[in-house]
């Protein structure tokens, strides 16, 4: 099959920036892009830069953006990414620094990772022999085990692209491991750090990391267990779980969300300067008719909405 | 055509252009809509409740799910955010009997079961896959050539694809392109296009949101849109409602009128702008309309 790979290239020594090279190659119908690249790189261009080593998705390092979404290059099938003119585009991950061509910096990556302290730690009398965790609890754990710190969910986060210190899915992932582990004392704690600005209330909820987790992690559904776990320890002072307590406070009330009431219920009656920042788009809104004054109406029977509340919440109590 | 309408409360709250643009618009295209809310049927949490608790989520949707099969209709929405919440409160369901059992016991003191036979999809899906593109186009009585849109998607109608059923239908993932075409409209393809806006983050780190708000519509514009269009309410109260913050925070002039996906199809249809809405946006969207030369 006849392919054309062009590649977002860039080479710190010369002066030229950023720029796109098309590659054209005959390669085997069931090749990989990591395949393509290294025969690129093999055959006509020994100056292209990329990192690989297992070529099964295993040892992470061929993480890249094939037609603007991180991919591991090396379980991508180059036939599936193809256009009709048989093009396809490569390049470096986003939210990384790129030292040349496809590779990238990934400094910040780790040092992301060690803050979440990403080990065990256990405390009280050594068990005697090996440590025994229940199968079950440790199932829940496997799918975010199987992590292998591509950087891929970090390159295609939407919070990442604005603010460098959002500590990132990869990382609150990670954490969520130790959280979740029944072996750990600290659970506690890491959920006080987490619960910080730039922690687990400042994701948008985008989907982005879980669509291209090459290996089912689904971050974003670990920083939502976060959150939950978050608020069950008492952490609930924080913006972000104001928010969604209002929230279920007033489906429970009318089956309806009420906006204007959120922010306000959100931030607190009598936090003046909060409440202000919501004005601006508030006075614009009424000036333009566009907010309804106070907007609050309940569903027809209402009050089955209620007891279905009541109903679920406290079966999930009794079952703790 | 008849549908269980399930309007969701954005569109009749924040943005309350959106609803009768949306009514008016299904009416001309033949759509039937039975009101899911006249019903009983409650908010779909949002994505929101369920951080706090994922099984009364489900127990809410699935509700909606039984209600609208007690009325032997299929769910149709109009908001990005309604319509990811419910796919993936559906595909938990559907894909658990166990579960479902769980959450069928909480509805049955109302007397209600959810089946597993729903299949809520967006009005944008619903003009693509029930509709179709051709019979969309003989509505077109004023054809939108020389207008150029920027498509901005809102993440839950694109993520996850697998919840979302995009490998069952092919067309999901360049409707919105294809419906503008269909308009006679060109689509701008542009880096935002299937990026969140940042409206879940706007209470709790606002200057990270507006500064999405303020890289989308920036790109846009600078690409050569005439303005954006959405199939989500949310999308629309950020990128329409904080562009002036994300015009401050940036300090650039963007100004780029953002239009619900309803809209832009009513004004192809011939509606009025003032019916659809469209002068109570923050954005003026006089630029947009005078291009295609309808007085405003
Ligand atoms: S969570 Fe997934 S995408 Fe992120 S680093 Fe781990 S394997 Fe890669
Ligand atoms: S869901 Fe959250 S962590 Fe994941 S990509 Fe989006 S903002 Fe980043
Ligand atoms: S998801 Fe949003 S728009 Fe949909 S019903 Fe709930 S709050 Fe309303
Ligand atoms: S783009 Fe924003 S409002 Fe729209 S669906 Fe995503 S998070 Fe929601
Ligand atoms: S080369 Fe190891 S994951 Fe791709």
């Amino acid at each position: 099959m006849q392919v054309i790979v062009s590649v977002n290239r860039f080479n710190p020594k010369d002066n030229n920036g950023k720029y796109w090279e098309d590659y054209n190659l005959e390669i085997e119908e069931n090749a990989t892009v990591l395949d393509a690249l290294i025969k690129i790189r093999e055959e006509t261009d020994g100056s292209l830069a990329m990192r690989c080593s297992c070529r099964s998705a295993i040892c992470g390092s061929c993480a890249m953006r094939v037609n603007g979404h991180a991919r591991l290059a090396c379980n991508t099938k180059l036939a599936d990414m193809t256009d009709e003119a048989g093009m396809i585009k490569v390049e470096p991950m986003t939210n990384f620094p790129v030292i040349k061509d496809l590779v990238v910096d990934q400094q910040m990556f780790w040092d992301k990772v060690k803050q979440v302290s990403p080990w065990l730690q256990s405390e009280g009398p050594e068990p005697k022999g090996e440590y025994v965790a229940s199968n079950e609890s440790m199932n829940q754990l496997a799918g975010v085990m199987a992590c292998i710190m591509c950087g891929a969910c970090v390159s295609d986060c939407s919070v990442m692209e604005v603010d460098k210190n959002f500590i990132g899915p990869a990382a609150l992932a990670k954490a969520y491991r130790f959280v979740g582990d029944p072996r750990d004392s600290k659970s506690v704690e890491r959920l006080g750090v987490l619960n910080e600005y730039s922690g687990i209330w400042d994701c948008t909820r985008c989907y982005e990391c879980v669509e291209v987790c090459p290996k089912g992690v689904a971050p974003m559904d670990r920083i939502m267990a976060l959150r939950e776990e978050a608020i069950s320890v008492g952490y609930g002072d924080t913006m972000g779980a104001r928010h969604a307590d209002v929230f279920s406070d007033l489906v429970e009330d009318s089956g309806w969300l009420d906006e204007l009431r959120l922010p306000i219920k959100t931030v607190g009656i009598f936090n003046l300067p909060a409440l202000l920042n919501f004005a601006p788009v508030g006075l614009r809104a009424l000036v333009k008719g566009k907010m309804p004054a106070i907007f609050h109406h309940n569903v027809p029977n209402v009050q089955n909405v209620r007891n279905l509340f009541k109903r679920v919440r406290n079966d999930q109590n009794k079952d703790g | 055509m008849k549908f269980a309408f399930f309007p969701g409360c954005v569109s009749r709250g924040g943005c309350p252009e959106l609803y009768p643009a949306a009514k008016k618009v299904c009416a001309q295209l033949g759509i039937e809509l039975d009101e899911l809310q006249d019903r009983g049927a409650t908010c779909t949490g949002a994505g929101v409740l369920q951080e706090k608790n994922q099984f009364l989520g489900d127990v809410l949707n699935a509700r909606t799910f039984a209600i609208a099969e007690g009325l032997g209709l299929p769910i149709m929405v109009i908001c990005s955010t309604c319509q990811g919440v419910m796919s993936q409160a559906n595909r938990r369901l559907k894909t658990n009997p166990d579960y479902l059992a769980k959450v069928n016991e909480q509805l049955s003191e109302e007397g209600l079961e959810y089946k597993g036979t729903a299949s809520p999809r967006h009005l944008l899906w619903v003009m693509v896959e029930d509709i179709g593109i051709d019979v969309l186009k003989t509505y077109v009585r004023r054809p939108l050539s020389g207008l150029r849109l920027a498509p901005f998607y809102g993440c839950y109608i694109v993520r996850p694809s697998d919840d979302l059923e995009f490998k069952l239908y092919r067309d999901r993932e360049d409707s919105l392109e294809r419906v503008m075409e269909a308009l006679g409209a060109e689509p701008v393809d542009f880096p935002g296009k299937t990026r969140c806006c940042g409206f879940p983050i706007l209470t709790i780190n606002e200057k990270n949101s507006v500064q999405m708000v303020a890289n989308h519509t920036a790109s846009a514009k600078q690409l050569g849109a005439d303005a954006l269009v959405t199939p989500c309410p949310l999308c629309h109260l950020n990128l329409d409602g904080y562009q002036p913050s994300a015009m401050r925070q940036t300090q650039q002039d963007i100004n780029i009128p953002i239009i619900h996906l309803p809209q832009l199809v009513g004004l192809a249809m011939g509606f009025d702008p003032k019916e659809l809405g469209l002068s109570r946006h923050i954005i003026s969207t006089k630029k947009v309309l005078s291009k295609i030369q309808v007085a405003v």
